[in-house]
């Protein structure tokens, strides 16, 4: 369980796939402007990523692996995961209707999000177990929520500052996106102590 | 989609370096330009799959894009591009593995980049093969050059090296000591910013000179196009800098009221909205 832990934290905070890997950073400056579409996209984002990581996983280990198919996986991934969100979509629209309506406009953008098919990646890369494989998504998708409701929230302040004139606009966003990245460096080194 | 104006070849290439720059300009493709800039050797070899995924899926989309049907274009435009991805992979693999254990995951990756998928959605799906190739060759060139110049500040001033190569005046001892932090996350995202903020100072100056304005939102087509492609356009371009996410999400609000409206009329208020 301890490694689970582990495994989940260092997602979220230390290697916080937004913030200090650079992955999925689209959705992060352009959902980031108001809460209530960060919140939309972050949830997406969550249960596609671990609805991914559930199917690419066995897909990986018992299909292409056993067979020599490695080299395929991108391709395989990916379609999988058009597809997975494809039927994600329509499932929703037809039997959960209160879902669909607050994840719906978000569903197709996660078809060319990175951090999808860079979390079904990884997890192969690791060599994670299933379990593992789940946590470590759990935590990417948390780790990206987090990352865009704090951006949110500083975003809303740089609106109202007086910045000059070539920075306006995404300038001065990406300016703003190094501070609070800097301000994660404050949790390197904190999962050793933590569960040490 | 009104068809192109015939453009001379070499301004299909040259477009991609200042004003329609993919990466400053139009900026697509954000995650790896700033997760391969720390080093001057890995942006270049960055740019160069980069060009080579281009190149190739622009000619395989363009001389397929009478059989492609339209609606499955995205998909079928996906599989050519991941193609070409783990060719470049096992090639990278094969000769430079050092390149390809830098580069990380982001070579496999450069499936869902966007400035590729942008380019086959916008260019190669409409045009002829050989402006397509031109197209690619210019986009990827204009990336390269992007990447080349942020790593050089970065790599210069960050770790006081070029291509590896010590600069000892920039390095401990010299005129200058070396600002690790520039090689860091927080100094990909700060360097970026400086460079959008002149490119687009530079661009200006450059539409004032009679060069015309480029067409910058990718998703020109099809409002939300684009928007769907890079996984959530960041560039505010509608009325009162709406971007076409906000625009979507406003509109489903739009639709989730008027819906509860009829449900609400009388005889159905108990329960309103819920449907079984």
């Amino acid at each position: 369980m301890k490694e689970m832990l582990i495994i989940l934290f260092s997602a979220i905070l230390v290697d916080n796939y937004v913030l200090s890997k650079f992955i999925g950073i689209c959705p992060f400056l352009g959902v980031s402007k108001n809460l209530k579409t960060a919140m939309g996209m972050s949830m997406a984002v969550i249960f596609v990523l671990t609805l991914s990581t559930a199917i690419t996983w066995p897909i990986y280990n018992f299909l292409l692996d056993p067979f020599g198919l490695g080299y395929l996986q991108i391709v395989i991934f990916i379609l999988v995961i058009a597809a997975l969100v494809q039927i994600i979509e329509t499932f929703l629209k037809k039997s959960v209707p209160p879902l669909y309506r607050a994840l719906g406009i978000y569903l197709p953008l996660i078809t060319t999000n990175c951090a999808v098919l860079a979390v079904t990646l990884m997890n192969i890369e690791q060599s994670y177990t299933f379990i593992q494989s789940i946590f470590y998504s759990l935590g990417v998708g948390f780790g990206f929520m987090l990352a865009l409701f704090l951006f949110a929230g500083v975003r809303s302040k740089v609106d109202y500052a007086d910045v000059p004139k070539f920075m306006k606009g995404l300038p001065i966003t990406l300016v703003s996106a190094s501070l609070v990245s800097l301000s994660f460096f404050g949790f390197k080194g904190l999962i050793e102590h933590l569960f040490s | 989609m009104a068809p192109r104006k015939k453009v001379p070849l070499i301004q299909e290439f040259t477009k991609g370096f200042v004003h329609e720059n993919p990466v400053l300009r139009l900026i697509l493709g954000t995650c790896p330009t700033l997760a391969v800039t720390t080093s001057v050797k890995n942006a270049i070899g960055m740019g160069v799959a980069v060009i080579f995924v281009l190149v190739g899926s622009n000619v395989v989309i363009s001389s397929l894009r009478k059989i492609i049907p339209d609606k499955v274009r995205i998909p079928a435009f996906i599989t050519v591009i991941a193609g070409f991805v783990t060719l470049v992979q096992l090639l990278m693999q094969a000769y430079v593995p050092a390149l390809n254990d830098a580069l990380g995951i982001f070579l496999p990756l450069i499936t869902v980049n966007c400035i590729i998928l942008a380019r086959a959605e916008m260019f190669a799906s409409k045009n002829a093969v050989l402006p397509s190739l031109i197209d690619g060759l210019g986009m990827g060139a204009g990336y390269t050059a992007a990447v080349f110049c942020m790593s050089t500040l970065r790599e210069v001033l960050g770790n006081g090296t070029f291509m590896d190569i010590p600069l000892p005046a920039l390095r401990a001892g010299g005129y200058f000591e070396p600002m690790l932090i520039l090689v860091l996350a927080p100094g990909g995202f700060f360097v970026f910013g400086i460079m959008v903020g002149l490119a687009q100072k530079l661009s200006e100056q450059m539409s004032k000179k009679g060069v015309p304005a480029p067409d910058l939102c990718a998703g020109a087509i099809n409002d939300n196009t684009a928007c769907l492609l890079c996984g959530g356009c960041s560039l505010g371009r509608g009325p009162a800098g709406e971007t076409a996410m906000d625009r979507m999400a406003r509109q489903a609000d739009e639709r989730a009221e008027s819906r509860k409206e009829t449900t609400d009329s009388p005889g159905r208020n108990d329960k309103g909205g819920s449907n079984a």
